[in-house]
């Protein structure tokens, strides 16, 4: 339990993605089974444990000390699962036990554990653990970890053990269950491949690479088929003998959330398409539409109504028994006609297959695409099999420009790891009020974009400018006469109830440092709200 | 006689009318007690100074000689007459020097205890226990979700650290007065023998300390010809906290920030300073630690100081001890 507490309490502060593996692959291959699967389902969201609320966490501390010195003691810390593992009455000597429990027993403890007498076996763990571990436990048994690890990196991680890719592992995992003894002992070397008991399982994604200056100089547009690059998200439904899985590109299974969808299913095998909102072929709604149907549990059938979900598919990787991955592109496209049109076209739908004759006419396709909900183009190799990763060369994208505008820099925070000592993460507004009486309001975040010399420039420009510091902010000197503007590229505008300027943007960046403009010629939150309201083809907002 | 008509509270610090002296005043005064080097306890510009040898000794490496118009020593365990009050050195176990106050007059006996703490510290004289009427106690970590784990283990945790991330530098912040010499101390005792690299803030304590006869092993000045990153790949490199949010750490490959404080503990504190590695290492007491000294005293009254009073004020009630803060300004809350 110790091991597994130090894990989560390093992971969280480490922010390098390097970093995180090397802690997750060295806990892995130095820590037994059954404790390292367990850790491995705890992580990736896979560990069922009955949840306790914090009331009754709450409870049952109050029964051992203080409630003044607890109130002082939460009011210090904040956050009820760390300060009960802080304030918690360590046992007489004589009455704790004598090793702390690995997390194979707490967890088995737990699951063992009747409704009734759950509160009593969790406050004997927490007798029996020191801080940390208490933490871990406490942290087990009211959900979520959030220790910015997602599932994917685990299997990242994972491949770290040994020699196995983690495409491979991607396409085993759903068949499996904690604490995955098969899985560990296939990637040390010292058992086969788990057999693929389960059916529907996940299928390793292909994915392009975005095109570069001399990329399409050396390719012929005759052996290239190209299709618009929609903007929801990237899906692959599977169905194979009456068991349906929508997963999300990474491997992670999202049907729970769809079951409008999933109903849908009426077929055997693997479909890869964009998850949209709306009314096929008519209508298609914006990514802000769809995020009303993202990262939900469960879905109302209200929210099922206004917000309905299809796919509008890609590719065909699996037609009934016959795996169709090795077959080129072309005519896995005629494989996919005739296996969409089987199925209900509110639900189903083919992404067009767009015809071109030279770069330059693609080009101008991508710069003016005929729906808001497009992208950009992508571009495929007509003999290209559908392979697992990114492999360089078959499958290209090709964006459409991002929307520009002038902000100007409002706050700057200190950096992580080797930027620590840099100001580089960027809180910057646009102009807002009626004339005479302007603000700035805070429309977005951004901490990349910018060269390392240009980091260098802000980062003295900061420490120059600075008016105020609360921890490791500073707020930068902005007015009418005095700010440093940022040229901001984006994707795109959602609407934000959390932001005071009521816009969100979707990956923002630094494109250019206007050393050059005044503060006040920056842009006014008008000309965002403009964009809002009409999510047409691209121009440059600034 | 009253205790509080032996040592009150006045703006400059605690006084004592019939010794006429302050003890740590934050102000200048014609004659302070002084219980440790820190800065905010020891100030420069006073009449006449009495302290440790090692406390009158950092106090000239900090302000220079002629940091007040004279000076006296004491040693530990000895007692001084002044003006008819008694007052004893005794030792505090917070860093090199460092010692408790005791006053003693009209039948009452009063210990100011500075800051203490009670865990082992090769790098200085360990806490002793004062009998006493009145305990005057700091309260730095005085809440009962402070617990300082052994340092042992949190140095462990940095050797495993540096064991498992070889291409980094170790960043440890540590202030420069005792904490820094004993996170060097504690490297030393679990067998780190490569030099370690410090901050230039750093080398005058720790020569000092070195000087009276602490074996720190090889300490070199984190300094180098520009272009060569390489060369502290697998270092540990110790200084003040702020150095490292500084454009001085650039230096340094894949740094690990690293800091060594009891404010560690809390998990919100290390993220709000963007520490990677927090390493529970404190120079105070923990809650456990304040309590049980508390009762050790035998003191019938305490007064709380600097921190968080009101914790251990409750404490003290519910332990049937009478109690109040005390309410002085100008020290450090949070210095660790």
């Amino acid at each position: 339990m110790e091991a597994f507490a130090e894990l989560l309490d390093r992971l969280v502060l480490t922010p390098s993605r390097n970093g995180k593996l090397k802690l997750l692959t060295d806990y892995f291959s130095t820590t037994p089974d059954p404790d390292r699967g367990l850790a491995l389902a705890a992580i990736t969201g896979d560990l069922s444990i009955a949840a306790v609320k914090p009331a009754m966490l709450r409870t049952l501390v109050m029964e051992r000390m203080d409630p003044v010195l607890f109130g002082y003691s939460y009011d210090y810390v904040g956050d009820l699962a760390e300060t009960v593992s802080l304030v918690w009455p360590e046992p007489p000597a004589d009455k704790k036990p004598n090793h702390t429990p690995t997390l194979g027993e707490v967890v088995g403890a737990l699951q063992s554990a009747s409704r009734s007498d759950g509160p009593a076996v969790l406050a004997q763990l927490l007798d029996a653990a020191g801080i940390s571990a208490r933490y871990a436990i406490i942290k087990l048994v009211t959900g979520g970890l959030r220790i910015g690890v997602s599932a994917r990196l685990a299997k990242q991680a994972l491949a770290g053990l040994g020699t196995v890719d983690v495409s491979e592992i991607e396409e085993v995992w759903h068949g499996l269950d904690p604490p995955y003894r098969s899985l560990f002992a296939w990637l040390e070397g010292k058992a086969p491949r788990p057999e693929k008991a389960a059916r529907a399982l996940f299928r390793s994604v292909m994915l392009s690479h975005a095109v570069e200056d001399n990329d399409l100089a050396r390719i012929d547009p005759a052996d290239y088929a190209a299709e618009w690059k929609w903007d929801g998200i990237r899906v692959q439904a599977v169905s194979e003998g009456g068991l349906r899985k929508l997963y999300s590109r990474t491997g992670d299974e999202i049907s729970g959330a769809f079951p409008d969808l999933v109903e849908a299913m009426t077929f055997d095998g693997a479909l890869d398409g964009e998850l949209l909102v709306g009314h096929p072929p008519e209508h298609t709604g914006t990514f802000s539409d769809l995020q009303q149907r993202l990262n939900r549990k469960s879905v109302s059938p209200k929210m099922r109504e206004r917000f309905p979900v299809f796919v509008r598919c890609y590719d065909l990787l699996q037609d009934g028994p016959e795996d169709l991955r090795p077959l080129p592109l072309l005519e896995r496209r005629a494989r996919l006609e005739i296996f969409v049109a089987r199925l209900d076209p509110a639900r189903f739908d083919l992404s067009p297959v767009i015809a071109f004759s030279d770069w330059s006419a693609l080009d101008n396709l991508r710069r003016h695409p005929p729906h808001p909900v497009i992208e950009g183009v992508m571009i495929k190799q007509k003999v290209s099999p559908y392979l697992a990763g990114r492999p360089r060369g078959p499958w290209f994208k090709w964006k459409r420009d991002p929307y520009t505008v002038d902000a100007v820099l409002m706050y700057a925070q200190r950096g992580h790891g080797k930027r620590s000592s840099f100001y580089s993460d960027y809180t910057f507004g646009v102009w807002a009020g009626s004339e005479g009486g302007e603000e700035l309001v805070p429309v977005g975040k951004a901490y990349f974009g910018f060269t390392d010399e240009e980091l260098r420039q802000i980062d003295k420009y900061v420490r120059d400018n600075t008016i105020e510091r609360f921890g490791p902010v500073r707020s930068v000197r902005a007015d009418r006469r005095n700010g440093l503007v940022l040229e901001i590229a984006f994707e795109g505008l959602n609407r934000s109830t959390r932001h005071k300027s009521g816009v969100a943007m979707r990956f923002p960046r630094i494109s250019r440092l206007r050393w050059d403009k005044p503060a006040a010629e920056a842009d006014r939150i008008e000309t965002l709200q403009a964009l809002l309201d009409e999510p047409v083809a691209p121009t440059s907002a600034g | 006689m009253r205790a509080r008509d032996l040592l009150h509270p006045r703006p400059e610090g605690l006084y004592c009318p019939p010794g006429d002296f302050f003890i740590d005043p934050v102000k200048p005064v014609a004659r302070a007690l002084i219980t440790h080097g820190h800065s905010d306890h020891a100030r420069a510009g006073h009449g006449a100074v009495l302290a440790t040898r090692e406390t009158i000794d950092i106090m000239g490496l900090r302000y220079g000689e002629g940091f007040a118009g004279s000076i006296q020593a004491a040693t530990l365990g000895e007692t001084f007459d002044l003006n008819g009050v008694t007052v004893g050195f005794h030792p505090a176990g917070h860093v090199l020097g460092s010692a408790q106050i005791a006053v003693e007059h009209g039948g009452i006996r009063i210990v100011a205890s500075g800051d203490y703490k009670r865990r082992r510290d090769a790098t200085c004289a360990p806490f002793e226990p004062v009998a006493c009427d009145v305990f005057i106690t700091e309260a730095t970590f005085g809440l009962p979700v402070f617990h300082h784990p052994d340092d042992r283990q949190e140095i462990a945790r940095l050797l495993k650290s540096v064991g498992q991330f070889p291409e980094s530098a170790h960043l440890v912040g540590a202030y420069a007065l005792g904490k820094a010499q004993r996170v060097m101390k504690l490297l030393r005792e679990a067998g780190f023998d490569r030099p370690i690299h410090i901050h230039g803030a750093l080398a005058k304590l720790t020569s000092y300390y070195q000087g009276r006869g602490i074996d720190l092993g090889d300490i070199e000045p984190a300094t180098l010809e520009p272009g060569a990153k390489s060369d502290f790949a697998g270092a540990i490199v110790i200084g003040p906290p702020s150095a490292f949010a500084d454009r001085w750490a650039r230096r340094f490959p894949e740094p690990i920030s690293c800091f060594a404080s009891g404010w560690m503990r809390i998990r919100q504190r290390a993220k709000q300073r963007g520490v990677e590695l927090p390493l529970i290492i404190s120079d105070h007491s923990d809650w456990i630690e304040l309590t049980e000294t508390i009762l050790e005293t035998g003191a019938s009254e305490v007064w709380v100081t600097h921190g968080r009073e009101e914790a251990l004020v409750r404490w003290c009630e519910l332990a049937g001890i009478a109690a109040q803060p005390l309410h002085l300004v100008g020290y450090e809350d949070e210095g660790d």
